[in-house]
């Protein structure tokens, strides 16, 4: 770490002792953060509070994503990956051919499907429950990370049902946990002004406490860059640490820049790497509560992912294979990484790789 | 000296030995590398700047007989794809780099066996007389060819290209400064002596020149260092480097078969370059190979300058690496960054304006 008194000259000696006496960070404070002009001091604060719950390690996940429809009902202005039923570019995904992309893959030592798509407006439920089940039959060593919250809340609209029971059903099909998607940024301004249609921020977490409740691990996100304010980014901290207080479910934070290209957001420019790594530093700093932190290369870039490694995050995420959300906004990484080069890009940051699954638990590469 | 000796705060006492700059470059903490060198940084260029320039790369011709084993860009004489620019073509290249705000052009082309120096000093003279822009041109290995092919001295090709309109020589072709490197990956370009004899006749007849380094190669990673250490004692004699832009080997589509360098090896020895290159007022970023994020990353790792906004490129593109930026977007990117951008002559001065 930097010399305390690096700290000092800043003005954030106050908050530099908070790190390393392990208190909370007031949204104040990281709003100090936010406007430190010395982005490699905060990178540093949070590099240190990284090392202290991971050491060098830094994960990976051999993971597949599948995308079984862009049908949406919600049309957010910040997305490109949607589409209107009827629409040319629309697509869903029939049962058998999910089966035939996990089928494919049989032989990669895959320990994580990644399962999300849109808010379809009349899949029956039963579609999902199959999805579940198949999935689980013809892959029982992987396990099943689907639907985020907001299409946990879509299926108990179209269904009827509440959305606790909905998470029971898809639990007992054989879901094991909710990836993070759909947080976007909770507050109700932003929101309102860019998926207005979409499950709210306090429904987000509602449905998340749930799972938390009911057993099933959870992830968060943060999509930033757009039209937030830095005090709404922070406040979105705030809300996901304080039901992480309560339920502990939540198992790793993935921020995510705004990617502008296909959106309908106007003069949306993309987010800086300089912006990106100190909002990377500030989510580790303020969410002491929060084991992991992850890079998520398809929207960071791989190089600038590997150097957050250095500024809070801990997680490269994975293979990832077949990633369209992010690709359809412009994304310019990879489409997929190996094994191998995973590994490499981790240790030549200076950092040892380590292979884990969806909960974190160290893989056994024997498997 | 030891490490304890390096503060956080980039000061330290004197210069840096090739020892404590190998011992910095492959044990020190990375945030702290880079703190070091962006405290240097500041030291050297304390305004709020950070500077580029408006140009656009004009390769002349294609055709090399070099046959570099980590260039994609050659085509062998007499093999399929080889061009020679002509004036017309390059008449509207320039003109187009002038309306776009553009300040100079920086051309560079392959070893081509049949062109003469008068072919040279022609496309000079017809450049200048028509067109009020600065010519950044001829890297050492092509003036090292011209030489040879003329049966002439390099004190003679340089002021002759001067007296034809040469206004400043880029560093390219410098890769690795070591023979043992260059013979392996470039056995018929020319030598590190000869390279840097280059820039010491033109630094000496007072044309400026920038400096470059290609690494992530075959080389060993000390052979960098040495590298900057044979930049710094010739910068010592003559002063005449305004840069050192150092950029990471792009292996796609050449003979040399390895993995690109990750971020964190290049924001590494560019922070490095910076320690240890104390004599030289400015470092460059590397958007083109590196993208506009680590760029950007960049300009906190010594870099104070976004190099070229790059109208068109073919060298590093011939790889599959295609970033593209706009001026707009330099410098938002800049800006973002905590800095005022600022664009600028080949010579660092402030164009009117900015």
């Amino acid at each position: 770490m930097l010399e305390i008194k690096t700290y000092g000259r800043l003005g954030i000696a106050d908050i530099c002792d908070k790190v390393l006496a392990g208190e909370r960070l007031s949204v104040e404070d990281g709003e100090r953060l936010f406007a430190c002009p010395d982005v490699l001091a905060i990178g540093s604060l949070a590099h240190e509070m990284r090392t202290r719950l991971h050491g060098t390690s830094a994960y990976y996940v051999m993971n597949q994503h599948i995308n079984y429809s862009n049908i949406c009902v919600n049309g957010c202005r910040f997305c490109a990956f949607g589409r209107e039923k009827g629409d040319p570019k629309a697509f869903q995904l029939s049962i058998e051919r999910i089966l035939e992309k996990v089928r494919q893959r049989l032989g990669d030592p895959i320990t994580e499907i990644h399962i999300v798509g849109g808010c379809h407006p009349d899949l029956p439920f039963s579609y999902y429950e199959t999805i579940l089940r198949e999935v689980r039959r013809l892959r029982p060593d992987a396990s099943i990370k689907a639907f985020t919250a907001v299409e946990i809340a879509h299926f108990a609209r179209t269904e009827g049902i509440p959305t606790r029971d909905v998470l029971i059903r898809l639990k007992s099909a054989g879901l094991d946990m909710l990836p993070g998607g759909g947080a976007e940024v909770f507050s109700p301004r932003v929101r309102d002004l860019l998926c207005p249609r979409k499950l709210s921020g306090r429904g987000w977490l509602e449905v998340a406490g749930q799972a938390h409740r009911l057993g099933i691990k959870t992830n968060a996100t943060m999509l930033y860059g757009h039209i937030e304010t830095e005090r709404e980014r922070l406040e979105h901290l705030d809300a996901l640490r304080t039901l992480q207080d309560e339920t502990g479910g939540f198992v790793c934070f993935i921020p995510l820049p705004f990617q502008p290209a296909n959106t309908r957001i106007e003069g949306a420019v993309s987010t800086t790497g300089v912006e990106d790594l100190r909002t990377m530093a500030v989510s580790r700093l303020m969410l002491d509560n929060f084991p992991h932190i992850k890079a998520y290369w398809v929207m960071l870039t791989v190089k600038l992912a590997q150097v957050a490694l250095y500024f809070g995050a801990d997680d490269f995420d994975g293979t990832v294979i077949e990633e369209k959300i992010g690709h359809m906004a412009g994304a310019e990484s990879e489409q997929a990484l190996t094994r191998g080069e995973l590994e490499r890009i981790i240790r030549e940051g200076g950092f040892t790789p380590v292979e884990r699954n969806c909960f974190f638990e160290r893989a056994d590469k024997a498997v | 000296m030891p490490m304890e000796d390096f503060k956080n705060d980039g000061r330290f006492e004197g210069r840096l030995s090739l020892d404590d700059a190998w011992r910095l470059y492959r044990q020190c903490d990375f945030l702290q590398l880079g703190r070091m060198a962006h405290s240097v940084r500041l030291g050297k260029n304390p305004e709020p700047y950070v500077t580029y320039v408006v140009d656009r790369n004009i390769n002349y011709s294609n055709i090399c007989t070099c046959g570099c084993r980590f260039c994609a860009f050659f085509k062998a004489p007499g093999q399929d794809g080889g061009y020679v620019l002509g004036r017309d073509e390059l008449a509207r290249k320039i003109q187009e780099t002038l309306d776009l705000g553009g300040t100079q052009v920086l051309m560079q082309g392959g070893h081509h066996p049949d062109l003469p120096l008068s072919f040279y000093e022609e496309m000079l003279q017809f450049i200048k007389s028509r067109f009020p822009i600065h010519i950044h041109a001829f890297s050492p290995p092509e003036i090292v060819y011209f030489a040879r092919i003329e049966k002439l001295g390099i004190a003679e090709v340089i002021s002759r290209l001067r007296a034809a309109g040469l206004d400043s020589i880029p560093g390219g072709g410098a890769e690795i400064l070591v023979d043992s490197v260059r013979k392996r990956v470039s056995p018929n370009k020319c030598s590190s002596g000869e390279w840097l004899g280059v820039m010491e006749e033109a630094h000496r007849q007072g044309l400026r020149t920038t400096a470059t380094m290609m690494f992530g190669h075959e080389e060993e990673p000390f052979h960098r260092i040495e590298h900057l250490f044979a930049l710094r004692e010739l910068q010592d004699r003559t002063g005449g480097f305004t840069a050192f832009i150092p950029w990471a080997f792009q292996p796609m589509n050449t003979a040399i078969r390895r993995d690109p360098e990750t971020a964190v090896s290049y924001l590494r020895l560019l922070a490095v370059s910076r320690l240890v290159l104390d004599n030289f007022d400015n470092i460059q970023a590397s958007w083109v190979t590196m993208g506009p994020k680590i760029a950007q990353l960049a300009l906190y790792f010594g870099a104070n300058d976004f190099g070229s906004t790059m109208i068109e490129e073919n060298v590093v593109a011939a790889t599959g690496v295609h970033f593209r930026l706009s001026v707009e977007d330099i410098r938002r990117i800049i800006r973002a960054a905590g800095f005022e951008p600022c664009q600028r002559t080949m010579v660092y001065e402030r164009v009117h304006g900015h």
